[in-house]
């Protein structure tokens, strides 16, 4: 057992020292995988915090039934019972329209353009709170809402949110395909590579089998050769997208302070990171299987 | 140990390099086998390797049929053979050590084991001294000797050596001859292609003759 274990530590020790022999070639392999992986992972990054951003904003889906401008004191109270009474409703708050007017004035600091209406543009209106639903449950509320008597216009205030979700599920799969693409490049390359190490060690390999060697030791040192540029170009691609996203924080946070928001960028998650990382490994061992699968049988002692 | 029946080797293009060949050799034998160049010899020493296989007739080695051995049994069958190739087939990328070192990395021997071994086998063949060397700078002879040390270093039962003193002069040759008669004095089975006329007069020494293609 120590045995296997010290024979593999050596194949990986020889693997390394191979890798770092020509520090320029092996780090412009590394550099290439590192940029093809944290293309698609640096899109993913920035998916992953619009995402938080659309669940921070359609956390809690809201209705806002706009009254007519005309609408009548018992209109009103009419329409407050019908909306205690309805079963998809959890609950429903009246915003007077002076009331309105007031929260306005405060939460968007246009006082003063507001004092100079001669009049409340605002109408009534409930904002209402439904109980949770999917999209088409909250769309069919909605217009049952807007056709209740004295009611002007029903909206659905995560129907943005909606349009947003939809967009990303666009850039999901954008995302995809490009980490589908990129991820054959890694293993294009990773294919080269081992090719050519396969061509220049072509006596090694050729004495190798003649004097007894199986095929798994032959093949070891280039598959574990393919797993560790994987890695490398893993951990390259890490460091690209965690420094870019460093980078982009700084403006953002000066961006977002102008808004009076908080937004920054979050940077990759561990869990994140190790499945970047095991991912770059296994393309790049694949990659290396596929080489040695293909030139390695080529290879025969006469 | 090594048993030919009625062999047959055609290469592809239709040259016979042997016909219909049958011989013994016995365990702990030393056996010459002689011939012109184009003889057959070195195909005949492939076959016993598994490096190629008959067209008809069986090879046994070890009482196992080499001809139909699957190619995951190959490797073991081959660590049981020292090879001593007339091309040498050194590595020039690395030490004399590591040139023998590589069939003991091959069975996965461990590293210390592998070192007493490593010298061991340069010992034998008298290149102790040079083993930080690379093979670039060694002489012909001691090219020739460093490839008979990797072929023994993994005590081998069989001892295959083609043209071993192809390229050497008598002296050298000599040199060579006594290493393997040293081995054949511990019971290891020896089967040396040669048409060096001063190492066949070794007297006592079976011979096997090819003459294109056929044992005489």
């Amino acid at each position: 057992m120590t045995r296997a274990f010290a024979q593999h530590f050596g194949v990986l020790r020889a693997v390394l020292r191979r890798m770092f022999a020509s520090k320029l070639a092996g780090f412009l392999n590394i550099l290439v995988i590192g940029i093809a992986l944290s293309l698609p992972a640096g899109m993913y990054l920035l998916l992953q915090n619009a995402q938080g951003l659309v669940a921070q904003f359609s956390g809690t889906p809201q209705v806002s039934l706009f009254l007519a401008m005309n609408a009548k004191a018992e209109e009103v109270e009419r329409l407050r019972k019908q909306l205690a009474q309805h079963p998809a409703i959890a609950s429903a708050e009246f915003v007077a329209r002076a009331q309105a007017l007031e929260q306005l004035k405060q939460s968007t600091g246009l006082a003063d353009l507001i004092g100079g209406l001669e009049k409340n543009p605002l109408p009534d209106a409930f904002v209402i709170h439904p109980k949770p639903g999917d999209v088409q449950a909250l769309a069919g509320l909605r217009d049952e809402l807007a056709k209740l008597p004295g009611v002007e216009l029903a909206q659905l205030d995560s129907d943005w949110a909606y349009k947003l979700e939809a967009l990303l599920k666009f850039g999901r799969l954008a995302v995809l395909i490009l980490a589908s693409l990129l991820s054959l490049a890694l293993i294009a390359v990773t294919f080269n590579t081992i090719r050519l190490q396969i061509l220049t060690q072509r006596d090694e390999i050729e004495v190798s089998k003649l004097i007894g060697a199986t095929d798994g030791f032959i093949r070891r040192p280039f598959l574990y050769f393919g797993a560790m540029q994987g890695l490398f170009g893993g951990i390259m691609a890490w460091l690209i997208v965690t420094v870019s996203l460093l980078l982009l924080n700084l403006p953002l946070h000066e961006l977002s302070q102008l808004y009076a928001s908080q937004f920054m960028l979050h940077p990759l998650s561990p869990g994140d990171s190790l499945s970047l990382l095991l991912f770059s490994v296994y393309l790049g061992w694949l990659g290396a299987w596929l080489s040695v699968a293909r030139h390695l049988s080529q290879i025969e002692p006469r | 140990m090594i048993s030919f029946n009625q062999v047959h080797k055609r290469y592809p293009g239709g040259y016979e390099a042997l016909k219909n060949v049958s011989f013994d050799i016995a365990e702990g034998e030393m056996v010459f086998l002689a011939g012109h160049s184009g003889a057959g010899k070195s195909t005949l020493l492939k076959l016993v390797a598994a490096i190629e296989r008959p067209n008809s007739g069986s090879v046994l080695v070890h009482n196992q049929n080499v001809g139909a051995l699957k190619g995951g049994a190959l490797p073991y069958l081959r660590r049981n053979i020292g090879i001593i190739f007339q091309d040498h087939k050194l590595l020039f990328d690395r030490n004399v050590f590591d040139n023998v070192l590589l069939p003991l990395q091959i069975c996965g021997f461990d590293h210390r084991e592998s070192g007493k071994r490593v010298r061991a086998a340069l010992d034998k063949v008298g290149l102790l001294r040079r083993e930080k060397s690379h093979p670039i700078a060694l002489s012909g002879g001691e090219q020739q000797r460093l490839c008979i040390a990797r072929a023994i270093v993994n005590r081998p039962a069989i001892l295959l050596a083609d043209e071993p003193t192809g390229n050497l002069d008598a002296a050298y040759a000599r040199e060579i001859m006594a290493i393997f008669n040293s081995f054949h004095q511990v019971g290891v089975t020896l089967l040396i292609s040669t048409h060096d006329e001063s190492v066949l007069q070794d007297g006592g020494v079976r011979r096997l003759t090819l003459k294109e293609g056929v044992l005489l």
